[in-house]
Formats: structure tokens, sequence, C-alpha cells
């Protein structure tokens, strides 16, 4: 099976500490993958420089069948080629309909002259309404999005990926300040996006990523602690040490 | 029931209807009360005052677009305004030079030459500097349809590289505004200098005498040309409600409440801006290309920086983010502006201090532009979202959303 995306070698450093120490990683296509880790494994600054928000200072990252070089795009660039990003906290754009919000990310030209001259058609219409039964929020077409809850505004964030069609999704911390019931959502949602696409889950919750019963990468210090199951990584001595403390 | 997005465009959005048909039955009462159609109740002065305040009401279009939507604080946007009422003062002046330099020659013994004709309007023009001859930046001034380029032209291309330049860098808010600042400061510091080419501090003058329409009294120029900025302000309304209200808009919005979203969304937020900071300067050239003939005069005072600071002011109490809110602002602030500065307000004498209101009015203005920032940021234009507000039903204190983290009523009415 070729890879999706294979970071390797990469390394960052901010003022002298290294967020990111000589990491290596690779994630197929259609592929659902947690990445598990303490505080400051560098999870987060992976996410970065894959979205290209943060530059390496050594290492590569390759992405699809033509092996494109991330490290040479703006993160609009990276975006356009398949890369879908959710944040931690919810960002939507709280200002305007939920309708909008999807509208802007269904999947078409981004150039500033199409999107000046673009007039949704049916189809662009029928998608945003089908998106909407699909995260829930159908009834809530009209309504500003700043008025959801916060775990509608996670669902209309992953709403929003969707439309984009990325081949990638990485999501931060989806389950964070949601009740029960919104996890069990959340969890199907994303199952459901990992059959058509690769999903990178960022997650610090354990009965969470138990959930999405996937390959577990646990990153420690910037780099690759351990991979496999949830129940392989967790028999792990290492990884007990770094979980509980030497 | 048909989705609101198969409705026609004015049929979607009937505030442009409501605003194109104020502004035209405006017009038409002006015009029937001028000197030049009616009863002259309207003064001819009153009738510039006016035409001038419909161009400000343009600019002021311009900097909610580029502010009020896409949230870059430009403080240069009027550096745009003075550079197209150069543009086409330099034809204006050397137009109705050439006019008086031909007729003083005419009665010449041997028939003047056309470069002695040339020569003797560069005389004309820049012996208060003391110069003789046309600068470069002259080469066009003799083709109306040149300059009338130049007032794109100019603006247009300094904005298109001040902002590629910046934007490229992503230099975002505080930071840009007082770029924008630096960019208005050398440009007027520039046009102050004699040598520059355009007058130093003496400007263009006379610039309300049209060419060839000597013959044509002030009272009716006037009038053509507040038809002209009722005109260009109807359109560029037209031009930047359709720009807002599709899926640019939304694009735009996005990138003034979270631009790196709006990156991650696969959307080149750079190229937004530059296609809106350009376009926006090209308006506001358009609208100093307008204002100045009204005025008669342009000279590098007019793009201070503090110019470009009172159109922030404008539409920050007229209300960003709306288009009404702009020209509201900028309409109702720039002739209060003019009626306390007239000295038509009588001083308030408290025995001890005499308000002059002169001076005074910067302070009240200051005032209201905190007052307005602080206490109601939607501005003038909040008060329509008051009298809509009047109509939303009452939910008892119900929540809108499905449970208690929804917005709640008092949230939403607030």
């Amino acid at each position: 099976m070729s890879s999706l995306l294979e970071v390797s070698g990469v390394s960052v450093t901010f003022d002298g500490f290294r967020a990111i120490n000589n990491l290596s990683f690779t994630i197929g296509p259609q592929e659902m993958r947690a990445i598990i880790g303490p505080n400051g494994a560098g999870k987060t600054t992976f996410m970065d420089i894959v979205t290209g928000k943060t530059r390496p200072d050594t290492g590569k990252v390759v992405w699809g069948e033509k092996s494109i070089s991330l490290l040479r795009l703006s993160e609009s660039q990276i975006a356009q080629a398949g890369i879908g990003r959710k944040f931690q906290r919810p960002t939507v754009f709280e200002d305007q309909l939920v309708r909008e919000n999807l509208m802007m990310a269904v999947r078409r030209p981004r150039s500033p002259l199409p999107v000046l001259f673009f007039k949704p058609s049916a189809a662009d219409h029928a998608r945003v309404e089908e998106l909407a039964v699909e995260i829930g929020l159908a009834e809530y077409l009209n309504r500003k999005s700043g008025e959801l809850s916060h775990g509608q505004k996670q669902w209309l964030e992953i709403g929003m990926l969707l439309a984009q069609e990325p081949k990638l999704l990485l999501v931060d911390e989806p389950a964070a300040g949601m009740t029960l019931a919104e996890r069990e959502h959340t969890t199907t949602l994303l199952r459901e996006a990992a059959r058509t696409r690769a999903v990178v889950v960022v997650e610090h919750d354990m009965e969470f990523v138990r959930r999405l019963d996937c390959r577990v990468t646990v990153l420690h210090e910037g780099s690759v602690l351990a991979e496999g199951s949830l129940d392989f990584v967790t028999k792990n001595p290492q990884v007990i040490e770094v979980y509980l403390g030497r | 029931m048909a989705s609101p997005a198969d409705l026609p465009f004015l049929k979607r959005h009937p505030s442009v209807l409501i605003f194109i048909g104020v502004l035209a039955l405006f017009t038409l009462v002006v015009t029937l009360m001028s000197e030049a159609y009616g009863p002259g109740l309207i003064s001819t002065s009153f009738v510039k005052t006016l035409g001038k305040t419909l161009c400000l009401c343009l600019v002021a279009l311009a900097m909610d677009l580029v502010w009020g939507y896409t949230g870059i604080l430009s403080l240069g946007h009027f550096a745009f305004f003075g550079l197209g009422g150069y543009m086409i003062g330099m034809w204006l002046m050397y137009a109705r030079t050439e006019s008086i330099v031909v007729a003083s020659l005419a009665n010449a013994e041997l028939p003047a030459t056309p470069e002695e004709i040339r020569n003797a309007i560069a005389v004309q023009i820049f012996g208060v500097v003391g110069g003789s001859e046309f600068p470069a930046i002259w080469h066009f001034a003799s083709s109306f349809w040149a300059q009338l380029a130049l007032v794109v032209l100019v603006p247009g291309l300094l904005a298109l590289v001040f902002g590629w330049l910046a934007f490229r860098s992503r230099v975002t808010g505080v930071y840009l505004s007082i770029l924008t600042q630096a960019m208005t400061l050398a440009l007027a510091l520039y046009l102050f200098q004699n040598d520059s080419g355009l007058r130093g501090n003496n400007g263009l003058s006379g610039l309300q005498n049209l060419p060839g329409a000597d013959d044509i009294p002030q009272s009716l120029t006037s009038i053509w040309f507040f038809w002209a900025s009722a005109a260009a302000l109807g359109l560029a309304y037209l031009l930047c409600f359709w720009i807002v209200s599709g899926k640019f808009g939304s694009v735009l919005r996005g990138i003034r409440d979270d631009e790196a979203r709006v990156r991650f969304l696969g959307y080149p937020v750079e190229g937004f801006k530059l296609f809106v900071f350009t376009l926006t300067a090209v308006l506001a050239g358009l609208a100093g290309a307008l204002y100045y003939p009204q005025a008669g005069i342009i000279n590098p005072a007019e793009i201070a920086p503090i110019a470009s600071v009172y159109l922030a002011v404008w539409v920050a109490i007229g209300g960003r983010g709306r288009l009404y809110g702009a020209v509201i602002g900028a309409a109702f602030v720039s002739l209060v502006s003019s009626w306390f500065t007239s000295g038509r307000v009588p001083a308030v004498d408290l025995g001890v201090y005499t308000i002059n209101w002169v001076d005074w009015w910067q302070v009240i203005l200051g005032l209201s532009f905190v007052a307005v920032t602080i206490l109601a940021p939607k501005g003038i234009g909040g008060l329509f979202d008051w009298f809509e507000g009047l109509r939303t039903p009452d939910r008892k204190g119900a929540p809108l959303g499905p449970d208690d983290g929804a917005l709640q009523e008092k949230e939403a009415v607030e």
C-alpha cells in the first residue's frame, strides 16, 4: 500500500526547545489513526508542520501519489491539495449562517475571481443540505453559527471539513468539552469519514481513543515512542513510564 | 418554500432598493430646489457642499469594504482620494490655462507655435514655484481621457504595489494601520515640496472652472457634478453590495473574523486582501476626482494622515460592516462638521470661558468616537437593528437552541 503522507526526519526548534525531534511517520489512504502523548509531546506542532503553519528546520514532508513536498506550499495551497484541519477550539465563522459556513467550505475554485463570480448551483445547495443532515444541523441552516452550542459548533466544523473533500483530515482534540451523547455522535462522524479518506485524530482522552478503535501512535518529546493497537501500546513499559511519570 | 437564494438579487436584498430610492429622491429634491432648476432655495455653494458630501460617502463606502468587511484598518485611503483629485486636476488646470493662453496670444502679430503655447502654459502654471517647464508627470495632462485613466491607474497601482508588499509579509492589525499612515504621510510630505511637479503647497487651483465652459454658470455645473457624484455613489453601492452579498463577501468577513481559518479552508487570503485593497483604492480615487472639481482646489494638506483617520471615524460612527452605515456616518459627520466649523454656530459665553465651536467641535467629534466605540459598536446603523428588534418575537426566556449551551434569549437581544 502506498502512503498518503510521509513525514521523515523532521525536526523543529523554538528558541532552543526541540518541539519535534527527528520525527518519522507515515499514513496510508483511508486509514484512521490516533496520536496520543503527554503535554508538550509535539502533537499540535506536528499538525502545524503538515498544514504549513510552521516550517521545520530539517526533514521532508511528502504528500500523495505525485510525492509533492508540502514544505514549499502555502497553507491555502496545502488545504487545496487535500489536507483539512480541525482546530482544538471550534473555529466557525460565528457572524455567518450555518449555510454560509458550509457553502464557503464546499469544494469549488478558491481564487478571488472565481469566488467573486460564483453562483451556487442546485448541486451546491443540495450538497450543503446533505452535509447539514449528516452533522445533525439540518434545522439550523439559516441560523447564525454563533448561536449554536459548543458541540454543534464542533460538528459544523467537521461538516465544513467534509465539505472540503480532503484526502486527509487532521483533527485536534475533537471531544474536548463534549457531553457523552455528543462524543458518540462525533465518533460516528469521524469513523464514517475514515471510510473514504485518512483521518488523524490527536487526542488526550484514552476513553475516546478506545472508542475510535484504530491504530495509535504515541508521541513523546517530539518523536514516535510506540505504535500499534491501543492495548498494545498501553502495555508498552516506556509508554506507561511516560504517562505515569518516572 | 422557495429557498432565499432562488429570488432575484434585488428581491433578496430590499435594502439596496431602499438605498437607491432614497438617493434618487434626494437628488431630485436638491435639483428642484437648486438655483439652476428651481427657486434657488438651496444655494449653489450648498449644492457643492452636498455634492462633495456624496463623494465623501463614496470613499466611506470603500473604507467600509476594506475595514468593516475585510478587517483591514487602512489609515491611508485619503491618499488614494487625493491622488484621484490630483490626476483630474492636472487636466482641468492644463486645459483651462491653455484656453486663457491661446486667447491672450490670439492678438499677437505672428501666430504662436504649439511650442510657444506649451511654454506659456508652463510658465502660467509653474510660475508660483519658480518653474517654467512641464515636469515629466504632466506628459498626458493635455488629454482628458489619459488623465481620467490615471485617476484609476495611479491609486490602483500604488495600492497594488503597497498591498502586495504588506500582505505578502503578513503584516496585519495595528502594524498595517501604521504602515498605511506612513504611506500617506510620505506622499503628503513629498507633494509639499516645490519640485514634486505638482506645485508644492500651492496645490492645483481653479478646478471649479470647466475648460471650454466659460459661458455656463456655476449654478449649472455644480448641479452636474452633484448628479455625477450621486450616480457614482449609487453605482458603487450596487457594486459593493454585490461583492459582499455573495460567497466573496462570506470569505471577506471570514478573513476579518479569523484569517488563519480561511487559509486552512484553502482560500489564498493575501489575494483576497489585495483585491479588496486595490478595488477600494480605485473607488477612493474616483471619489477624489469628483470631489476636487467641486472644491475648486487641492493641495497636499488634503492627504495629511489625519484625513484618513477622519475617514475611519465616519465609518465607525455610521456603523462598520454595513454599507449604508458608512454612507450615513460620512454624510452625518461631515455635514455636522462643516456646520460647526463654518462659524455660524454661536459661541457660548460661560463668563469665565467662551466655548468657540470651531475649536470645540474637534473635542466633540473625538468624544463621540470614543463613546460610539465603547457604548454602541454598531454605530448609527445599529439603530436600524433596534427598529428590527422591536418586531422580534418574545420567546419568554426559552433557549434559542436545543439545550442550555445554546444562545439564550437575553444574550441574543442584546
